[in-house]
C-alpha cells in the first residue's frame, strides 16, 4: 500500500495503481474520456490532467503511477486551467448538436463541458466534418464528426473482442475511426463500443431517434439468451422495450453485453407476436377468449389422458423458459399422470440420465474460468455460443493461460490457441480418449502436456459436446482428464435456464420419455412451452412428423409460428421482458427478475397460464398468487450449490470404438442469432453476417470430389427431406464432414444435427 | 496476390526482426508493393495482412499514417516537392511554378496521361540542398533551378 | 582547427567505403574495447567525461543515458539509432550515413558491447533513400569483414545491426514513436514512464541515440573522453555538426567545436546570400524559438549560450533568414508542418496545431484580427506541456518565439493586410 494525498485527503492506494484509480476508489472524480478501467491506458484525451506537487507540468491521472507521499490536486488553478484547455480543444471540432444527438443526456462530453467548458467559443474557423460510415446493422457510425478520437472503440476491438475491426486511420487532425475498406463490424460483442463511446459518435442503430434518454424507464432483468446470466437494464417507453444495456457485475458479464443480449429485444416487437389466444376449429384459426382457449386445452388433455392414457401426452419446453414456468409445467404433467417432460431439446444421448449425481453445471464459477491457467474446451462454438465467456477466456490467454480445443470445426476464436484437435464428430470420443491416455504417459505433450502443466485447470464441454450422440462418453472422458490434471470439469450449459430446468426436475423420471424419445415414438398430444419444434429440436424432421401426427398440440408461445400448421390451440405467453421469473445460470446463480413492460395485447405470463390449466384440470398445488410463490415452492430450503454436481460414475472400460460413418457426417451449429425465438425475430440481428442464411461448408477436397465450388447450389438431403443451399469451402474443416447450421428455417426440413448427410449438385 | 518478387523482398526484410515480430516488416512490405505498381490498393493491404499475420485494419492504419505511401495512383513519376521552411526560403514556390508551367498541373494533381503527379512533401532531411524534390520516393534532386528541372523532366520523358 | 572527427573520410573519393574508413583508423576504437576488454563502466565513464550530449535535439547526457540500461539482465535488450532526421533545417545525420556509415556502425557496436546488446536497429528517414541504401551496403560490408555479426574481431562479442526505413512521418523521430514504427505500427508516441530503458522495442530494455551521438563514440574511445570535452566548452563537449540552410551563399553541413561563434559559422556558410542583411535565425531546428539576427551575431553555438539568448541548440540546424523574409509567412509554413505531422492522439496537439495554423494562415492572408495574437499565445500555453510527446511543445515554441521578437510584423500584417517586407 502506498500513501498519497488527493485534494488534501489522505488515501491509501495499491502499489502500481494510477492516480485516477486511487482517486476513484476514494470517491474522488477526475474528468476523463479515454480512460476506461477495462481497457489499456492510452492517455490521449488529456482530460484527466491534474497537478502533482513537484512535477513541473500537469500530469495525466490515468497514466501516472502513484508514488509514496505524492500530493495531487485535481482542482488547483493549474489543474483546472489544463482541464479547461483540453475541454476547449475537444469542443472546437465537435458539432454542437446536443439537442438532436442520441447521446444527449448521457454524454460525457456534454456533462463535462458544463463543468469545464468556457462560456463562448474562441474558435472561429470552420469545423471539421468527418464522413459518416456504414459499419453494419447494429452500430451506427453516422455521426463521426462527433468522435473525439479517444480510441476506446479501437482498444475494445483489439483487447476484448480480439478483433481489430475499427482502427484510427490517417493522422493528426485527419485521424478517423473507421473500418477497413468500409467493412462491417461483425464481432458478436460490437454493441459494447456504443457504451464505450463517450460521445454520440457510435450509437445504437436500432435505437437511433427512438427516444431521449431521460424519457426512458429502466428495469433490471437477466439475459434469456445464453447461460451466463448477464444483468440487463431494460429501457422502456410507453410500455415498449426500446433498448437494453448491461448492468455491471464483475463476476458475471463485467460491464459488457453480447450483441445477442443487447439487440434481441427488437424481436419482442416483431409483427409475428401472438397477442390473442386462438383455437383451430374446422381447420380454421379463430381468436377466442382466454377462458375458451384454456378450457379447450384442458378438455383436450383430459380427453387424451382418460382415453389413450396420460403417457400419450408429452411436454416439451425450451431451456430459456423460466424456472417458474418449467416447474409448473412438470407439475402439471405429473399431476395428470405423465412423466414425459423435457427441456433438453437438442440433446441426443440420454444414456447418462439417472446416473449423474446432481445437476449439470459449469463446475466452477465464471470468475474461475478467467483465473484458469490451462483450459480444454471440448465441442464448443465458443465465441458464438458463449460470447462473453469467450472474452473472459481471451483475457485469461492474454495473461498467459493456455487454451486447447477439441472440436469438429476450427473457427477463429480470436485468441491464441495452444493446441487443437479438429476431427469429425465420430472421432471426438477417440480424440478425448487420446488426451486421457496421454495424461497417463510419462512425457505428456500437446493438450495432455499443457493440462498437466497447469495449476488451475478447467475442462469444459460445450453445446456441441452436450448434443453429441456420445455425450455421456465425452463427459466421462472429460471428467477423467480433469481429475488427472487436478482440475475442474464443467458444462458450458446451453441456455439461460438449463440448470434451473434440472433443479425443478423438468426432465423425465424413470418411467418417462425424454425429449428425443417423445418425438421418436410419437405421442398423441403435446404441450409446447416456447418451443418451435423444427428449430429447437435435435431432429426437426422427426419433430415435425410427430407434431403433424398428433391429435392435440397445445402451443404456448409468444409468436405465431409454424404451430399454425399443426397445433390446435395457441396460447400467447409472455417473453422474459413481460413476466417475472427466475433463471439459474451456468454457475448456479439464481437470479429473479420482474417484467419490464406489461404483456403485449392479451398475452399472459406462462406461469399464470399453467396455473389456470392446473386448476381447470383440478390438480392440487396450483394456487400460487405470485411467481415468487412458485419459485419459493422449489427453492425455499434448497441448497442449490449442493444440487450441482457433474460427477457420474466413470465406466471402467469406456467406449465401443467410435461409430464408423460411411459418407459425410453433419456438423450442425446453432448460429448465434438462430438460437431462440426472440433473437430469430430481431431484424437487426438477422441483418448481420451471423444472421445470414446457412451455407453448406465443406473442405475444399471434399468439394472437389463432389465437383462443387464455392457458390454452387447444392441439394442437401437427410432422411426424407432435402434443401437447396449454396456450398462454401472451409479448408479448416476436417474432411468427411459437412457443416450445416441447425435452428434456421432453411434447414428445418432436414434430419438430426448429427449423422450422415448427402450433398449433391442441385 | 503479392508477386513473387515482393514476397522475396519481404522475406529478406523479415530476417531483420525476431521471428515472432512479422508485423515489423509491414512498412517495407507496403513500400515494395508501391515500388512495383506505383500505388497500394486495398487488396494489397489485405494480402500483406495475411502474409504477415496482421489484422487488415492494422495494415490500413500504417498505410494511412505514413505519408509517402500512395493509396491511389499518382502518376508514373510522382514528384514530391518539399515546401518546408528551408526549401520555401530557397524557392520551392518557384519550383512548383515551373513544374506547373511545364506539366500543367499543380499540387496533388496528375497529368491526364498519367505520367506525372505532383505532391507536396514535408522536410526531407536534406535542407542544405534546398529546394528539392524526390522522384517516386527513390531519387532525390536538390538545388533545383528551372534548367535543372527541365533536365530532370527530359530524363523522365525518355522512360 | 582540429582535424575533422565525424567527417574524417571526406577527403576520399568514396568516403563511405570500409577500406577508406580503415585508412583513417576506423574500427580501432572497437578493437581497443574488445581486446582490452574494457569494462562497461569504464566505457560509460569515458562517455561521461567527454561531455557528449544527445545530438538528436534534447541534449541529454549520453553516458548517463547508457547507465540506465539494466545490468546483469538475461533477457534481450536493444540498441536503436535515430536517423529519422526530419526536423526542418536538419540534415546532418544524412551526411554521416552517406559519407561515414562505418563510423556509425563502430559507434553502435561499442555502445552495444557496453550495454550488452546483440541487436540494433537504425531507423532511417524515408526520403533519404540513397542514405538508406548506403547504410545497408555498409552493414553488409561490415558483416563480411567481421565487424558485425557473431564473433566480432575474433572475440565472442556478437552484435548485428539492421536498417529500418521510415516512410514519411516526422513524429517517428520521437523515440517511442520510432519504436512503435519499428514494431510495424503507426508512429504514435508512447506515454512515459515507462521509459525505453525499461520498456522499449518489443517491450525490451532499449537505448536510443541519435546518429551523430553514436558517430562521436569511436573518437571518444580512441582518444579519451577528456580530449573530446576539451574541444568544446563547458557543458557542451566536443564537436557538433551544424546544418546551415536558408538564405546563405553556401549552405552546407559544418563540423565545428561546440561554442563556435555563430558569426564564424555564418562566414563558413558564405554569409547571407546576395549580400543581404541578416534578419533572423532559427538556431536549432524548426522547433526552437527564432532569434533576431542581432542577437545571433553575438551568440556562440553551444547549449548554454543559446539558452541564455532565449532559444536552444536543438539539433544544431541553423535556418538563416534575410531581410526579405516575411515572418508571418515563415511561421505559417512551420505551423502547417506541425499541423500536418501531429500524430493525432493527444487532444491538444491534434486540435491545437490545426487551430494555430488556421489563425496564422488567416493573418498571412489578410484576415487576421488584433485579438488573434493573444489567442495564439494562449493556445500555445494550452498545448505545450500538455501532450504525450514534445511535438506539442515543438509546435508552440516557434509561435512563441516569433511573437516575442517579431510581434510588430504580425501586427502590421493584421492591420495592413500585407507584408511589412
Ligand atoms: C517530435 C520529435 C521529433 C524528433 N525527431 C528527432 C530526430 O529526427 N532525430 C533524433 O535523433 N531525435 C529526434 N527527436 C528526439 C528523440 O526523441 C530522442 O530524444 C533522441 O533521438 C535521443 O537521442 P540523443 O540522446 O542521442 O539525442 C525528436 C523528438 C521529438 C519530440
Ligand atoms: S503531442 Fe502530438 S504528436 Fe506527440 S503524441 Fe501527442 S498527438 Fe501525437
Ligand atoms: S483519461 Fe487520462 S488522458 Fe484520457
Amino acid at each position: 500500500m502506498i500513501n498519497i494525498e488527493i485534494d488534501g485527503k489522505q488515501i491509501q492506494a495499491e502499489n502500481g495503481a494510477t492516480v485516477i484509480e486511487a482517486a476513484h476508489s476514494a470517491g474522488i472524480a477526475i474528468p476523463h474520456f479515454c480512460y476506461h478501467k477495462k481497457l489499456s491506458i492510452a492517455a490521449n484525451c488529456r482530460m484527466c490532467l491534474v497537478q502533482v506537487e513537484k512535477a513541473p507540468k500537469p500530469l495525466p491521472a490515468c497514466a501516472t503511477p502513484v508514488t509514496e507521499g505524492m500530493k495531487v490536486h485535481t482542482h488547483s488553478e493549474q489543474a483546472v486551467k489544463a482541464q479547461q484547455g483540453v475541454m476547449e480543444f475537444l469542443l472546437v471540432n465537435h458539432p454542437l448538436d446536443c439537442p438532436i444527438c442520441d447521446q444527449g443526456g448521457e454524454c460525457m462530453l456534454q456533462d463535462m463541458s458544463v463543468g469545464y467548458g468556457g462560456g463562448h467559443s474562441r474558435y472561429h474557423e470552420e469545423k471539421r466534418t468527418v464522413l459518416a460510415k456504414d459499419i453494419g446493422p447494429l452500430v451506427s457510425a453516422e455521426e463521426m464528426s462527433r468522435c473525439i478520437n479517444c480510441t476506446r472503440c479501437v482498444r475494445f476491438g483489439q483487447e476484448i473482442a480480439g478483433q481489430m475491426e475499427l482502427g484510427q486511420a490517417f493522422r493528426g487532425e485527419h485521424a478517423e475511426i473507421m473500418s477497413f475498406v468500409s467493412g462491417t463490424v461483425n464481432s458478436e460483442l460490437s454493441g459494447n463500443m456504443i457504451d464505450l463511446c463517450p460521445v454520440g459518435a457510435l450509437t445504437s442503430k436500432p435505437f437511433r431517434y427512438k427516444a431521449r434518454s431521460w424519457e426512458l424507464s429502466r428495469r433490471r432483468s437477466v439475459s434469456a439468451h445464453d447461460s451466463l446470466g448477464s444483468g440487463l437494464a431494460v429501457h422502456t417507453k410507453n410500455n415498449r422495450v426500446l433498448r437494453v444495456l448491461p448492468i455491471e457485475n464483475e463476476d458475471i458479464n463485467e460491464c459488457w453485453l453480447s450483441d445477442r443480449d443487447r439487440f434481441a429485444y427488437e424481436g419482442l416487437n416483431s409483427a409475428e407476436r401472438l397477442t390473442k389466444p386462438m383455437i383451430k376449429q374446422d381447420g380454421k384459426w379463430q381468436e377466442v377468449e382466454w377462458q375458451v382457449a384454456l378450457e379447450f386445452a384442458a378438455n383436450g388433455l383430459r380427453h387424451i389422458a382418460n382415453g389413450a392414457g396420460a403417457e400419450q401426452i408429452g411436454a416439451l419446453a425450451t431451456a430459456n423458459s423460466t424456472l417458474e414456468e418449467l416447474h409448473l409445467l412438470q407439475k402439471l404433467m405429473r399431476g395428470i399422470g405423465s412423466d414425459n417432460v423435457d427441456f433438453r431439446l437438442r440433446q441426443s444421448d440420454f444414456s447418462g440420465d439417472g446416473k449423474q449425481q446432481g445437476a449439470s453445471w459449469l463446475g466452477m464459477s465464471i470468475a474461475d474460468i478467467g483465473n484458469a491457467d490451462r483450459l480444454l474446451v471440448v465441442g464448443s462454438f465458443l465465441r458464438k455460443d458463449h460470447p462473453l465467456l469467450a472474452a473472459r477466456i481471451r483475457k485469461a490467454v492474454k495473461k498467459g493461460a493456455q487454451v486447447s480445443i477439441i472440436h469438429s470445426t476450427d473457427d477463429d476464436l480470436l485468441m491464441q490457441v495452444a493446441h487443437k484437435t479438429i476431427v469429425a464428430p465420430g472421432a471426438l470420443v477417440d480424440a478425448l480418449d487420446k488426451v486421457a491416455k496421454g495424461m497417463a504417459a510419462k512425457q505428456a505433450d500437446g493438450i495432455a502436456g499443457s493440462l498437466l502443466g497447469g495449476e488451475r485447470v478447467a475442462v469444459l464441454l460445450g453445446n456441441f459436446a452436450q448434443q453429441h450422440p456420445q455425450a455421456a462418453q465425452l463427459q466421462a472422458l472429460a471428467q477423467q482428464i480433469a481429475t488427472a490434471a487436478n482440475g475442474k470439469f464443467g458444462f458450458l450449459t446451453e441456455a439461460a435456464n438449463s440448470v434451473g430446468g434440472q433443479l425443478v426436475n423438468a426432465v423425465p423420471g424413470a418411467k418417462g420419455l425424454n425429449a428425443a424419445a417423445m418425438l421418436a415414438t410419437p405421442r398423441k398430444a403435446y404441450v409446447l412451452l416456447n418451443v418451435e419444434p423444427e428449430l429447437d429440436c435435435a431432429n426437426p424432421q422427426q419433430a415435425m412428423a410427430a407434431m403433424q401426427a398428433a391429435d392435440l398440440v397445445i402451443a404456448m408461445s409468444a409468436y405465431k409460428h409454424h404451430a399454425t400448421e399443426y397445433a390446435d390451440v395457441l396460447l400467447p405467453i409472455a417473453p422474459y421482458t413481460e413476466t417475472s421469473g427466475t433463471f439459474v445460470s451456468a454457475e448456479g446463480r439464481v437470479q429473479s427478475f420482474k417484467g419490464a413492460v406489461k404483456p403485449l395485447g392479451e398475452t399472459r405470463p406462462a406461469w399464470k397460464v399453467l396455473r389456470v390449466l392446473g386448476n381447470l384440470l383440478k390438480l392440487d398445488g396450483f394456487s400460487q398468487d405470485t411467481s415468487e410463490a412458485v419459485r419459493d415452492e422449489v427453492l425455499k430450503g434448497m441448497d442449490v450449490a449442493a444440487k450441482l454436481n457433474n460427477a457420474s460414475p466413470v465406466p471402467t472400460q469406456h467406449s465401443a470404438p467410435s461409430t464408423q460413418h460411411s459418407g459425410l457426417q453433419r456438423v450442425a451449429d446453432v448460429p448465434i442469432y438462430y438460437s431462440d425465438a426472440v433473437v430469430r425475430r430481431s431484424a437487426p440481428l438477422q441483418a448481420t453476417t451471423d444472421g445470414a442464411i446457412p451455407l453448406v461448408w465443406m473442405h475444399g477436397e471434399e468439394m472437389k470430389k463432389l465437383g462443387l465450388q464455392s457458390g454452387t447450389v447444392v441439394k442437401v438431403s437427410q432422411g426424407q427431406g432435402s434443401v437447396k443451399l449454396f456450398a462454401a469451402a472451409d479448408d479448416k474443416l476436417p474432411v468427411g464432414v459437412v457443416r450445416l447450421a441447425a435452428g434456421h428455417a432453411a434447414t428445418a426440413a432436414l434430419g438430426a444435427m448429427f449423422g450422415t448427410i448427402t450433398v449433391e449438385r442441385a | 496476390m503479392l508477386s513473387q518478387q515482393v514476397t522475396t523482398l519481404i522475406d529478406k526484410e523479415l530476417k531483420k526482426y525476431p521471428a515472432d515480430q512479422r508485423q515489423s516488416a509491414v512498412m517495407a512490405a507496403l513500400r515494395f508493393v508501391q515500388d512495383e505498381k506505383g500505388w497500394i490498393a486495398p487488396e494489397d493491404m489485405a494480402d500483406i495482412a495475411v502474409y504477415l499475420g496482421m489484422q487488415q485494419m492494422a495494415v490500413f492504419e500504417v498505410a494511412t499514417f505514413y505519408h509517402m505511401y500512395k493509396l491511389e495512383p499518382m502518376g508514373k513519376h510522382t514528384l514530391t516537392v518539399c515546401t518546408n521552411l528551408s526549401c520555401q526560403l530557397c524557392g520551392s514556390g518557384d519550383t512548383l511554378d515551373h513544374l506547373h508551367k511545364r506539366l500543367g498541373i499543380g499540387l496533388g494533381e496528375t497529368t491526364p496521361d498519367g505520367k506525372y503527379g505532383i505532391r507536396e512533401g514535408e522536410c526531407m532531411g536534406a535542407c542544405v540542398d534546398a529546394p528539392l524534390l524526390t522522384i517516386n520516393n527513390r531519387q532525390m534532386c536538390g538545388r533545383l533551378t528551372p534548367e535543372k528541372i527541365d533536365q530532370i523532366l527530359a530524363e523522365l520523358d525518355k522512360q | 582547427m582540429n582535424a575533422p572527427i565525424l567527417f574524417n573520410t571526406l577527403h576520399f573519393d568514396q568516403p563511405w567505403t570500409l577500406e577508406n574508413y580503415l585508412k583513417v583508423g576506423g574500427y580501432q576504437a572497437l578493437r581497443k574495447v574488445l581486446t582490452e576488454k574494457m569494462s562497461p563502466d569504464a566505457i560509460i565513464a569515458e562517455v561521461k567525461a567527454s561531455g557528449l550530449r544527445g545530438r538528436g535535439g534534447a541534449g541529454f547526457p549520453t553516458g548517463l543515458k547508457w547507465s540506465f540500461m539494466p545490468k546483469n539482465y538475461d533477457g534481450v535488450k536493444y540498441l536503436v539509432c535515430n536517423s529519422d532526421e526530419g526536423e526542418p533545417g536538419t540534415c546532418k545525420d544524412r551526411d554521416i550515413l552517406r559519407y561515414n556509415p562505418h563510423m556509425l556502425i563502430e559507434g553502435m557496436a561499442i555502445a552495444a558491447y557496453c550495454m550488452d546488446v546483440k541487436t540494433g536497429y537504425n531507423y532511417v528517414h524515408g526520403e533519404i533513400f540513397e542514405a538508406y541504401e548506403r547504410m545497408e551496403a555498409a552493414c553488409e560490408e561490415a558483416r563480411k569483414a567481421g565487424y558485425l555479426g557473431k564473433g566480432i574481431l575474433g572475440t565472442n562479442f556478437e552484435f548485428d545491426l539492421h536498417n529500418h526505413m521510415g516512410y514519411g512521418a516526422y513524429v517517428c523521430g520521437e523515440e517511442t514513436a520510432l519504436l512503435e514504427s519499428i514494431e510495424g505500427k503507426k508512429g504514435q508516441p508512447r506515454f512515459k514512464p515507462p521509459f525505453p530503458a525499461s520498456y522499449g522495442l518489443y517491450g525490451k530494455p532499449t537505448t536510443i541515440n541519435n546518429t551523430e551521438t553514436f558517430a562521436s563514440i569511436p573518437w571518444i574511445i580512441a582518444n579519451g573522453g577528456k580530449k573530446f570535452a576539451d574541444i568544446g566548452v563547458a557543458n557542451s563537449g566536443g564537436v557538433k555538426l551544424f546544418s546551415v540552410s536558408g538564405h546563405v551563399n553556401k549552405p552546407g553541413n559544418f563540423e565545428l567545436p561546440m561554442g563556435t561563434p555563430f558569426r564564424k559559422l555564418l562566414e563558413l556558410a558564405g554569409g547571407v546570400r546576395h549580400g543581404h542583411k541578416l534578419k533572423a535565425v532559427i538556431p536549432g531546428g524548426s522547433s526552437m524559438p527564432v532569434l533576431p539576427g542581432e542577437i545571433m551575431m553575438e551568440v556562440n553555438m553551444d547549449y548554454d549560450s543559446l539558452q541564455k539568448a532565449g532559444s536552444y541548440l536543438g539539433s544544431g540546424a541553423v535556418i538563416v533568414m534575410d531581410e526579405t523574409t516575411c515572418m508571418v509567412k515563415a511561421l505559417e509554413r512551420l505551423s502547417y508542418f506541425y499541423y500536418e505531422e501531429s500524430c493525432g492522439q493527444c487532444t491538444p496537439c491534434r486540435e491545437g496545431t490545426g487551430w494555430l495554423y488556421r489563425i496564422i494562415h488567416r493573418i498571412e492572408h489578410g484576415e487576421g484580427k488584433p485579438e488573434d495574437l493573444d489567442l495564439l499565445l494562449s493556445l500555445c500555453d494550452n498545448i505545450a506541456g500538455r501532450t504525450i510527446c514534445a511535438l506539442g511543445d515543438a509546435a508552440a515554441w516557434p509561435v512563441q518565439g516569433m511573437l516575442k521578437h517579431f510581434r510588430k510584423e504580425f501586427e502590421y500584417h493584421i492591420e495592413h493586410k500585407r507584408c511589412l517586407v
